[in-house]
């Protein structure tokens, strides 16, 4: 990257759009420069006063790769995202980043600005990072979004699903090295869903590790690797093969509500009953839960879905005492 | 859900399938605004005990459907009939409806919107929260967490027993196990006799519903069940170590194809072509039946759909 240094501008929210660390953007670890094999974080966490949001948390985003974090309201993505972002320091850990103006960031529910057009939009984020050959790259980007007949209209005055694509755009149009996207597609219908992803694929394509986040694990199953939270802390993580993988105990489905200790672990997909059991019907402890096997019911064969339901069971159970 | 409380409207436990005993039905129902057709020409019918989907694009006209239902918009032309009677005030009384955001007061406890919910559709005046739902009683709704708030809204809406539950987007942001405990919820009204009616962006959750209906342009171009919906439509699967390279020598060739892990889905497309359009690339180039995903998008991107009736 030759391109040279320039001041930090502020994004719609207020904050910048790349930060900056004290060297343009340097990874803060002492681990080897630009090479680009992999961005992330080291046993990151951060405080908010008193508040612990991250808690060691380690992850890795790989060039050419969607990386995806999952995790509700709470469970610490934003705020794991932010520090990727370059956008808050971690309390503890290191955070390994590109330079700032090889970062691509679109925060939570924002990311545009209201008053500007379409066009507009794209045309300051095609300055700031000066983009080459802005107009081609605009045109090919709003076609693929399918913004192009939007071109003009204010960005405030746009549907959900195409402010969030017109988002991920100015957020990758500089073809950054890391894109970071925070839940690209909560709330955007499943048309707008396919378009961003495809979007999403191309950063992927052209060489960005894109990390993204989002509370759908079917959304998550289609990433190379995925981290899910739950309250600041890793839940699970690996590809969604490995996360299926390493799930302990086993899964039944029922067609009804199982009664007494079993409904503790047990939740409702597809109309019917998942029942978790821990590995050993003897009752051994599995993720440090016991319980009775399950009888009856049909084995399964889980899927990310059910994997990271069962880590959040676990976790869930351990806390309000998982021993009936 | 066990045990009559005064005031309490009993649920109806009639499934039958003759039209007379649709809890709500739809005949050819339009809404226009201005020039703009909104809803055009839907026909629907819900029945007790049954979770239907309504699947739709921003756009498509769910919302606007909606909303005749719950008698907030006439029609243009069509009817609408809830529980056999024209859509009025006291049909409202016996629906329970959670819009996309939620309808609670951010400035009264969860209690006191419970309370007031109660106030305003009768029969009682101080419905205790649910168990679960009891710790945040005296916490402002705002200040809960989003997952909190809409267990909130769900109490809500079935605190007065309604034999038509309506949700728009029920589950949007929430994670993986609260969400499979507001579809308990759902699972449990529907087991009561409530007919539901949920819109969801999320082809995932098609699962929790017995029959889906899918909107385009103001128009019902599919329904049935999500296995009817999908049929025997088929997508090319690309699986390759050059995934990126396959990526652009699929959109060079005008198909474009969608990433999922690493491999690429390509629709509406052969084998053959897809091996065309790859020109060398080592990959393995397969079929494989079509997600309702991948079906939705096809029966909604084209504006060119005809209504295609599964069910």
């Amino acid at each position: 990257m030759t391109d040279p240094q320039h001041g930090v501008p502020a994004g719609p929210d207020g904050r910048p759009l790349a930060a900056a660390g004290p060297d343009g953007g340097a990874p803060t670890s002492g681990a080897a420069g630009d090479t680009g094999d992999w961005w992330g974080t080291d046993e990151v966490s951060v405080w908010y006063g008193k508040v612990l949001a991250l808690d060691r948390v380690t992850f890795r985003a790989a060039p050419g790769q969607v990386s995806a974090v999952v995790g509700g309201d709470g469970a610490g993505r934003t705020t794991l995202l932010r520090c990727l972002a370059g956008a808050l320091a971690a309390s503890d850990g290191t955070i390994r980043r590109p330079a700032a103006r090889r970062i691509g960031y679109l925060p939570a529910g924002s990311g545009t600005y209201p008053d500007l057009t379409v066009a507009e939009n794209l045309a300051f984020r095609a300055a700031v990072y000066r983009v080459r050959d802005p107009a081609r790259r605009t045109t090919e980007y709003l076609e693929r979004a399918g913004l192009s007949a939007a071109r003009e209209r204010l960005a405030g005055r746009l549907s959900g699903g195409m402010r969030q694509k017109l988002g991920v755009i100015a957020a990758m149009l500089h073809q950054p090295a890391l894109l970071v996207l925070d839940e690209p597609t909560t709330g955007v219908d499943p048309v707008s869903r396919v378009e961003l992803w495809s979007l999403i694929a191309r950063a992927a394509a052209d060489g960005a590790a894109v990390v993204l986040a989002t509370s759908y694990l079917d959304e998550a199953a289609r990433a190379a690797r995925v981290l899910a939270l739950d309250a600041g802390r890793e839940l699970a993580t690996g590809t969604p093969e490995e996360i299926v993988a390493s799930m302990p105990g086993t899964v039944r489905v029922l067609a009804k509500r199982p009664e007494g200790d079993a409904a503790r672990r047990a939740w409702r997909r597809n109309a019917r009953w998942q029942v978790w059991a821990p590995d050993d019907p003897a009752g051994g402890p599995a993720g440090g839960v016991a319980g009775p096997a399950v009888a009856g019911g049909e084995l399964v064969r889980p899927d990310l879905q059910d994997a990271v339901t069962v880590a959040a069971l676990v976790r869930e159970l351990a806390m309000t005492g998982g021993q009936p | 859900m066990s045990g009559a409380e005064p005031g309490a409207t009993p649920a109806v436990h009639s499934t039958g399938s003759a039209p007379g005993g649709a809890l709500a039905e739809c005949v050819g129902v339009t809404r226009r605004f201005g020039q703009f057709v909104a809803v055009d020409g839907v026909g629907l019918s819900l029945h007790g005990g049954e979770v239907v989907g309504l699947l739709g694009a921003n756009g498509a006209g769910k919302t606007t459907l909606i909303r005749m239902l719950l008698g907030l918009l006439p029609v243009s032309a069509g009817e609408v009939r809830l529980f056999g009677e024209p859509p009025s005030r006291r049909t409202r009384q016996r629906i329970g409806y959670v819009p996309q955001g939620l309808g609670l007061y951010d400035d009264l406890t969860a209690a006191e919107n419970l309370a007031f919910s109660a106030a305003v559709f009768g029969g009682g005046t101080d419905r205790a929260l649910p168990a679960a739902l009891r710790p945040y009683g005296h916490r402002l709704v705002g200040a809960l967490p989003l997952g909190v708030q809409r267990r909130v809204a769900f109490a809500e809406a079935l605190a007065h027993r309604p034999d038509l539950l309506i949700l728009d987007e029920p589950t949007s942001g929430v994670d993986p196990l609260a969400r499979a405990r507001l579809w308990e919820t759902v699972g449990e009204a529907a087991a009561a006799g409530a007919g539901v009616l949920v819109t969801t962006h999320y082809m995932d959750e098609a699962g929790e519903c017995g029959r889906l209906v899918i909107m385009a342009d103001g128009r019902v171009v599919a329904q049935g069940t999500a296995a009817q919906i999908t049929g025997s439509a088929r997508v090319t699967v690309v699986e390759t170590d050059a995934w990126a390279s396959a990526f652009g020598a699929l959109e060079a060739a005008g198909l474009p194809a969608a990433l999922v892990g690493g491999a690429l889905r390509v629709r509406d497309a052969a084998p053959q072509d897809v091996r065309r359009a790859l020109s060398g690339i080592e990959a393995r180039v397969s079929e494989a039946p079509t997600t309702l995903e991948e079906r939705f998008f096809q029966l909604t991107s084209s504006t060119t759909s005809h209504t295609e009736d599964m069910g």
